[in-house]
């Protein structure tokens, strides 16, 4: 079964790449993309820490509700690891 | 615009900032130069005095990136319709795939998402203009624009239908919203009765926006 993530509904100051339309969404890893550097210390000329990037794919029910324009298609996007929380499926 | 001449006492020319066809002229471009303008050409200038580059070089360099075209992503295409090892590995690993066509991707990560009887891909980035440059040459205008790269993600289909796309219910769209440092290439399907044709032949019939997601190829 797919790893279930939720992306972190944080608002932090400064250059992210985690769209605000995916923050506190959840979805399933569709594949694990290696190691990249930091796009939020890349942004400002810091050295940057190289982060795990995942592509995780959403179903556009999850992202608009009732508005979706068809619920059951889908939305992959980019997201770094340390935007991503763990979704226990056996949470109630 | 419209005029209102009570409202005017210089001289009315009913082409006023016309052309004689009747097209509006492009205002010169005499504004100062923005920060980054003056940036660039500082630095440019710079690199030149101490002989890191030659004007030359440069010039060289915009010409190999204006002179890339969706002519190379059709290449990509029509081989994996024609040889289904090569479409295994462009699905696989698309920039090895490219780069074993010969083709200077430089660090390009790229994905492959491949349309099928029942799955149609779009590609958009939201938050800028991510396009897999190396492969396709420059992105269109429209991929640019806020209207563009926000309506792709919340109603793909109505945006495909102002393409000239109708999709069937039972097909699934996957939009993909280009985040990070991945970039994305649409391997369309092939169209049906282009059996008896070459790679050269099919090549033709692959449009840019066929790889973009916002078409379908050329029925022969």
């Amino acid at each position: 079964m797919p790893e279930r993530v939720r992306v972190k509904a944080l608002t932090p100051p400064g250059h992210v790449r985690a769209p605000w339309y995916l923050r506190g969404k959840t979805g399933v890893i569709e594949r694990p993309l290696g190691q990249f550097a930091n796009p939020e210390q890349l942004a400002y000329g810091l050295p940057a820490e190289r982060r795990p990037l995942y592509r995780v794919r959403f179903t556009m029910a999850e992202i608009w509700g009732d508005a979706a324009e068809a619920p059951a298609d889908t939305l992959d996007a980019e997201i770094y690891g340390h935007w991503l929380e763990r979704v226990d499926s056996h949470a109630p | 615009m419209p005029h209102d001449h009570r409202d005017h006492d210089h001289h009315h020319f009913h082409h006023e900032g016309m052309s004689p066809s009747g097209h509006p002229y492009r205002g010169d471009n005499d504004g100062p130069l923005g920060y980054w303008q003056r940036m660039e050409i500082a630095v440019r200038e710079l690199l030149v005095e101490k002989g890191v580059l030659t004007p030359a070089e440069i010039a060289a360099q915009i010409e190999a990136m204006d002179a890339r075209s969706p002519a190379n992503g059709a290449a990509v295409v029509a081989r994996a319709w024609v040889d289904p090892d090569f479409k295994a590995r462009l699905l696989a690993d698309a920039s090895a795939a490219s780069r074993e066509m010969g083709f200077d991707i430089g660090p390009l990560n790229l994905i492959a998402v491949e349309n099928t009887a029942d799955t149609h891909n779009l590609i958009v980035c939201t938050l800028c203009s991510c396009y897999p440059r190396n492969l396709l040459g420059l992105p269109p205008d429209w991929y640019k624009t806020r209207a563009y790269r926000s309506r792709a993600v919340r109603e793909p289909r109505s945006v495909l239908r102002e393409f000239g796309l109708e999709l069937p219910d039972d097909v699934t769209v996957r939009v993909h919203d280009s985040t990070a440092d991945m970039r994305y290439i649409v391997l369309p399907a092939r169209p049906e009765g282009t059996e008896g044709m070459d790679e050269a032949q099919l090549a033709a019939l692959v449009t840019r926006d066929s790889m973009i997601g916002t078409g379908v190829p050329r029925q022969p």
